[in-house]
Order: C-alpha cells, then sequence, then structure tokens
C-alpha cells in the first residue's frame, strides 16, 4: 500500500475515532448508573458491570488498538494470551477452593 | 576514542534498525508492532494475576468485612472520562502523523499528555490523600453488641444484608502512643472551630474517638442501606470505642483491609503505567532526534512510534474501564 492510498484509508476513519470516543463516554455514564439499578443481588450488579466493561473494552480493542482487520498474527498471540490468562485465574479459584482442607479459616473474633 | 566506545551502543551507533517501516516478509509487521503485543500480552498476565486475585479474596470475604461506597464516583468517573478522551486524542494524533500533519499532530499528543498528567493529579492530589485523612475501626464481634447504636446490625440482619462490624469517619482521639495521635489532634481542632463542642478529646487514655460517617451516625436508616452517587459530609455525632473492643484500627491505608491494599496495589501499579506512558509521549513529542525531529527524515517510523506507544496506553485504559467499576462501583 502506497503512503497516499494509506493516507486517505486513514482518513475514512477519523469519523469511527470520534463515535467510539463518544460512545465509551456515553457507556462510562451508563456503568454508574446501572450501579445504582438493584438487580436482586451485588453478584447479579457485578455480572451487569462487567459485560458493560467488557464490551466497552472490545470497542477500545476493536476500534482504538486496530485489532478489527489486523494481521493474523497478532490475533495468534492474543488467543494464546487468553488461554494462559484462563489458566491463571484457575490457580487463583483453587485458592479459594482450597481442595486441601482445613487450611483456610476466619481471621476474626 | 570515547566516541568511537559509544557508536557500540543503542541509539549513539549508526546502524540502522530494519523494519522499522517496512513490514517483515515474514510476520507481515513492521517489528515494533509485534513487540508491543507481546508486551501488551505480558501485561494481560500481570493484571490478570492481580484481578483474580481481588475476585477470590472479595469472593472469599467474611461478610461485613469488605467495604464499598467509600470511593468517591463522580471523581472517579471524571477520571475515566479523561483517560477515554486521552485515548481519542493519542489515535488522532497518530492519524494525523499518517496523514502528514505535523502541526495536528503535536496539538494532539499534547492532549494526550496533559490528560494522563491529570489522571495522576487527580489521584495523588486528590483522591489518594482523601483516603490516608479517613480511619476505620473495626470491633471485635465479641464487643459489637455494645456500638450497636452505630453499626445498626439488627436492622441489617432483618432486611437480609450483610453484617456491619466497622465505625469510621475521622478520628478525633486516639488511645495514648498511637501512631495516629497527631491526626487525631489535628481532626479534634477541627471539629472544636467547626462544632464549638468540646467533648471530642476524652480524658481516658484508652479509646478511640471517631466523628462519624453518615452511614454510622444512622445505620438503621434505609437512606443508608445503599452507596450515594454523590459523597456526603460527615455527621456531627460521635462515637468513643475502647480501645480493648477494637480489632483493628486504622486510615483508609493499605493496611486498613484486603480491600484497600488491592484498591492501592492496582490502582498505584495502573498509575505507574500511566506515568510511564506519559513520559513516553513526552519525548515523542519534543522537538528532540528521536521525537519530533525524526518527522523530518522519516515521518513514517515517528508513526509507527506513536502507534506503538498508542497501543501501549489503549492498553492502560483498557485496565482501567476494568478497575473503575470493580473498585469505585461494585
Amino acid at each position: 500500500m502506497d503512503h497516499s492510498h494509506e493516507a486517505a484509508h486513514i482518513a475514512a476513519h477519523i469519523g469511527a475515532y470520534l463515535k467510539v470516543g463518544i460512545g465509551l463516554l456515553i457507556l462510562t455514564g451508563v456503568t454508574v448508573a446501572l450501579s445504582y439499578v438493584d438487580f436482586g443481588s451485588r453478584a447479579n450488579n457485578i455480572i451487569v458491570g462487567m459485560i458493560v466493561a467488557t464490551f466497552k473494552a472490545s470497542l477500545v480493542a476493536a476500534i482504538f488498538m486496530h485489532l478489527k482487520g489486523e494481521k493474523m498474527t497478532i490475533w495468534k498471540f492474543l488467543i494464546f494470551t487468553g488461554i494462559f490468562a484462563a489458566g491463571l485465574f484457575f490457580l487463583t479459584y483453587l485458592a479459594h477452593s482450597d481442595p486441601i482442607s482445613g487450611t483456610s479459616h476466619s481471621s476474626h473474633s | 576514542m570515547f566516541s568511537r566506545i559509544l557508536k557500540y551502543l543503542p541509539f549513539f551507533s549508526d546502524a540502522e534498525v530494519p523494519y522499522t517501516v517496512t513490514a517483515r516478509p515474514d510476520t507481515g509487521l513492521y517489528s515494533a508492532k509485534l513487540g508491543i503485543w507481546l508486551f501488551l500480552a505480558s501485561e494481560v498476565m500481570l493484571f490478570g494475576g492481580l484481578f483474580s486475585a481481588y475476585i477470590f479474596l472479595r469472593i472469599g470475604a467474611e461478610p461485613g468485612y469488605w467495604p464499598s461506597g467509600l470511593l468517591n464516583v463522580p471523581v472517579g468517573t471524571a477520571n475515566t472520562a479523561v483517560l477515554i478522551a486521552s485515548s481519542v486524542t493519542v489515535v488522532l494524533a497518530w492519524a494525523a502523523l499518517k496523514m502528514r500533519q505535523l502541526a495536528k499532530y503535536k496539538f494532539y499528543m499534547a492532549i494526550t499528555i496533559l490528560c494522563g498528567v491529570l489522571f495522576l493529579a487527580v489521584k495523588l492530589s486528590y483522591e489518594w490523600p482523601a483516603k490516608f485523612n479517613h480511619f476505620g475501626i473495626f470491633v471485635r464481634q465479641s464487643a459489637a453488641s455494645k456500638y450497636e447504636e452505630f453499626l445498626g446490625n439488627k436492622h441489617l440482619s432483618e432486611t437480609g444484608q450483610a453484617p456491619r462490624w466497622e465505625i469510621s469517619g475521622h478520628l478525633l482521639d486516639a488511645p495514648k502512643g498511637s501512631p495516629y495521635a497527631e491526626q487525631a489532634h489535628h481532626n479534634a481542632e477541627h471539629f472544636a472551630h467547626e462544632t464549638h463542642r468540646h467533648d471530642a478529646v476524652t480524658e481516658a487514655d484508652d479509646d478511640y474517638v471517631i466523628q462519624l460517617d453518615p452511614v454510622n451516625a444512622d445505620p438503621d436508616s434505609k437512606e443508608n442501606d445503599r452507596p450515594h452517587f454523590l459523597p456526603r459530609p460527615l455527621s456531627s455525632k460521635i462515637a468513643v470505642i475502647k480501645a480493648a473492643d477494637v480489632e483493628s484500627a486504622s486510615t483508609f491505608a493499605p493496611r486498613h483491609s484486603t480491600y484497600f491494599a488491592t484498591y492501592f496495589l492496582i490502582t498505584g501499579l495502573h498509575g505507574l503505567h500511566v506515568l510511564g506512558g506519559v513520559l513516553v509521549f513526552l519525548y515523542l513529542w519534543l522537538p528532540i532526534k528521536g521525537g519530533t525531529k525524526l518527522y523530518q527524515t522519516n515521518p513514517e517510523h515517528l508513526a509507527n512510534r506513536v502507534e506503538v506507544a498508542g497501543l501501549f496506553w489503549h492498553f492502560v485504559d483498557l485496565v482501567w474501564i476494568f478497575v473503575f467499576p470493580i473498585f469505585y462501583l461494585l
């Protein structure tokens, strides 16, 4: 791709950058507002909050970080990253589920 | 002779680094882009590890020992908006460079840097100090019934909510030898000046006196069951707590609870990343050899540097997009 072709290609995306930026600001307001709505339990509120956050994060990743239309090499890195990160979360989960019994106790009296 | 040795060092050598602009045939990318994404993958592991620690510490916390509603939501929301705006301006700065618009690049990059500095200034000059001026006392469960008028556990159990073991507010008096004596003295003077009352400091040497947060001043009120958007001022009510009834007492510092320990660790590490990004952007913005001066000889190379630094910055914004709701809102 020669330079002038690329420049025009990028100029066409400026509108998208601004729209996504404004969208993210609106979604931030939505996140705050939803946190004051009672969804039944605290856990439900957390799930709703995380869904909105994940959507915001995917907008940043796809549009600002140019992941939409990025080379396969980068996507392969990210898929492996996801697998390893899931493994990391699983390890921490083991600390919580405490499969070796008798080692978890309350520290309060 | 010195300059001959220097030439072996990066930055001072004349050697040309390959694939700073042209794509490598095997990867299809210029090398820095590959490098930054690999680095971001490692950052995912770093913040992911800390997030998973937070999640399981929170799930595993005993009811009543994981606070909420203690952080300033309007300020946190504003800081979030600042970071989002800076993410927009950095990508506009990159686009300007790709379209060979130098003045626009300098303008957008300057705004990005200022947003980053503003974020840090708000955090370090207001948010964190405000926490260090607030005090919390966890009462022993065995002694909690004595302080029921400040804890409201009867109301909480009747309405199916978690118990409350903490009394918080501003420290007015501390036991003899407490490291918080100076803070208490300062607050007590302020309290006397504001309310014209002089019951803040007690005769006894072994108690804490707290000017109460609204939630402890009226714990049975439904108003206080959920956090409020706008921060509310301290009440003028005070509580006297005997040192023997105290499980732990501290300012809202990392030592206060696992909640604050994780809050300061994650926001502190995130803040260091913001600082690092600001410094890199400053380097790329200043009229120096590796920065704006590079535009004259190789503008595409500068554009790629800005893109790569921008990717890091977007990742930092991404982390904050998750940090903000889980600590400030949920």
